[in-house]
């Protein structure tokens, strides 16, 4: 059986990681691990929910070295946490900070005073089959649904990242306003460093401020891993960043206006990623330079009977996409939207991305949403948009949608609002919506 | 630091705050009725990160100064009205 070392992009005198107090090499994180691994009680399952980027990454080289699966969640809900114990009953909580973990056992990061990286002679390799992670995603029915990571996979994942970004063989520093623990963030900072020689800052900064600070205590050249939410929130803050060479956004559709914004704020490439729990990252695409998308080395995005299915590369086994897809060649296409997100009124097709394209296309809209309400009586049901455009009136904004779409399609009504009730990751959640639907429409009714 | 935070001078920046953050999140709610020393996030206004960022983006643009987490405790800037008052007006430069 083949097997991966635990770098393949970084040898064990590289750093690994900066931490506030400086450096940590390749050395130090597996001499931190096996101490790490030293205090773990026998079982097969680990929950690592250190805030701490590099303590995550001890946490999980321990899980590697003693062949425990690192549990990945959705959300680290009461519930979410129940149906995991009741799965894995041997599972315990790594934590650095305070988390209130239910009736899960919990081990609180150690001092590891024992560790020692002089003893460390070889980088430890691992069986390309060996079970490494399970992430979940929350799943149509709300049962977290498991997807298995094996090791193999996740070093060609970081390989993979690492070759479309160019950032072989000049590993850059990665600073990330993203949980390692979320399938984006464990691809672009936690592989991307072991398999793209991409050392991180080991925090996870949140004010604009704290991502200069970040950024500044790591040298050139800088890889700023982020989202659509926080550039905006970077933008309008006017907070002077320490030079970028490189901007990644993923997470939620980025607008050709704001990274154009932040690409001439910076003068650094914005590259976006698409991806998806299931099947890891799969594309990228510079938003600056058009709306085509690139697929990753290795993973095919293969026409299955009007869906789409990726699968190899890294992707572990063949998944269906939930986006309409449009190919332009073998290894380029569009999204066309979400096969959720398909609307018909009266007969008219559309989708809600495309209407979303469409209203966030209008000069002075900073962001913008619509929404399909339940179907609630006799009259048809209308679609409304929730607006966030400074300076702009209602009238202004329905004139211009009356230029883009099918009068079918136009809102009734057309809510602004100071901001939409994006999540932490800058998603959208139906919930959010019908909850400022119900706030801002259904109670004047 | 330009001030201190005396009790009375935190007071009387209250309703301006309250105001700034109704504004900033558009909570359906008048200033006052936002209880100066309620939890802002859960169970008190449920504030969540992503608000967080909002109100710290007003916050610096009118009282001139970045919000920071590493060298501040920022779940206790953010733990009521009262204390993240306190914090403007301790760090605010206009």
């Amino acid at each position: 059986m083949s097997a991966q070392p635990l770098a393949t992009a970084l040898g064990l005198d590289d750093v690994v990681a900066w931490l506030p107090d400086g450096p940590r090499r390749v050395r130090d994180l597996i001499a931190d691990a096996r101490a790490l691994a030293a205090h773990l009680p026998p079982g097969r399952h680990l929950l690592n929910v250190c805030q701490d980027r590099y303590r995550f990454a001890v946490g999980f080289t321990a899980g590697l070295l003693s062949g425990r699966v690192s549990l990945q969640p959705a959300s680290q809900s009461a519930e979410t946490l129940a149906r995991l114990t009741n799965e894995f009953p041997d599972l315990i909580a790594l934590r650095d900070a305070s988390f209130d973990a239910g009736s899960l056992p919990v081990i609180d990061y150690p001092a590891l005073t024992d560790a020692d990286p002089t003893t460390v002679s070889a980088l430890p390799a691992f069986p390309e089959a060996q079970l490494a992670a399970i992430l979940f995603t929350s799943g149509s029915t709300g049962l977290p649904q498991p997807h298995r990571k094996h090791w193999g996979k996740l070093v060609r994942n970081g390989a993979a990242e690492a070759h479309r970004l160019g950032l072989v063989p000049q590993g850059h520093s990665i600073v990330g306003t993203v949980p390692v623990q979320h399938s984006y963030g464990f691809e672009s900072t936690f592989l991307l460093a072991l398999h793209g020689g991409c050392p991180f800052w080991s925090g996870k900064p949140f004010f604009p401020q704290d991502i200069a600070a970040a950024l500044a205590a790591v040298p050139a050249p800088r890889l700023l891993v982020t989202t659509p939410f926080h550039l905006a929130n970077l933008m309008a803050a006017e907070v002077t960043l320490p030079p970028l060479a490189m901007i990644l956004s993923a997470t939620a559709p980025l607008s050709h206006d704001l990274a154009d914004a932040v690409e001439r704020r910076h003068g650094a490439p914005l590259f976006e990623i698409y991806g998806a729990t299931e099947s890891g990252q799969l594309a990228s695409r510079r938003t600056t330079e058009g709306d085509t998308w690139t697929v990753l080395e290795g993973v095919k995005l293969v026409p299955n009977g009007g869906e789409t299915v990726a699968q190899g590369g890294h992707v572990e086994v063949p998944v269906r996409l939930g986006d309409r897809i449009e190919f332009q060649s073998a290894d380029r296409f569009v999204l066309l939207g979400r096969e959720a997100d398909l609307i018909n009124l009266a007969g008219k097709r559309t989708s809600l991305a495309y209407l979303n394209h469409q209203i966030g296309a209008i000069p002075g809209v900073r962001d913008a949403a619509f929404f399909l309400p339940a179907d609630e009586g006799p009259a048809m049901t209308r679609l409304c948009a929730f607006v966030v455009a400074p300076g702009l009136d209602a009238n202004d904004l329905q004139a211009a949608l009356r230029q883009r779409l099918d009068p079918i399609f136009l809102p009734r009504p057309l809510v602004l609002v100071d901001a939409l009730p994006r999540n932490a990751t800058g998603k959208l959640p139906r919930q959010a919506l019908e909850a400022l639907y119900a706030d801002k429409v259904d109670r004047d009714r | 630091m330009t001030s201190t935070a005396t009790p009375e001078a935190v007071a009387i920046l209250i309703p301006e705050v309250a105001a700034l953050i109704v504004e900033a999140l558009n909570l359906d709610m008048a200033p006052a009725e936002i209880e100066p020393d309620a939890p802002l996030f859960g169970d008190g206004l449920g504030l969540d990160s992503i608000d967080v960022l909002e109100v710290a983006l007003v916050i610096s643009k009118r009282y001139g100064f970045q919000l920071r987490s590493d060298s501040e405790d920022n779940v206790r800037i953010f733990s009521s009205l009262r204390a993240l008052t306190a914090h403007i007006v301790a760090n605010r430069s206009q």
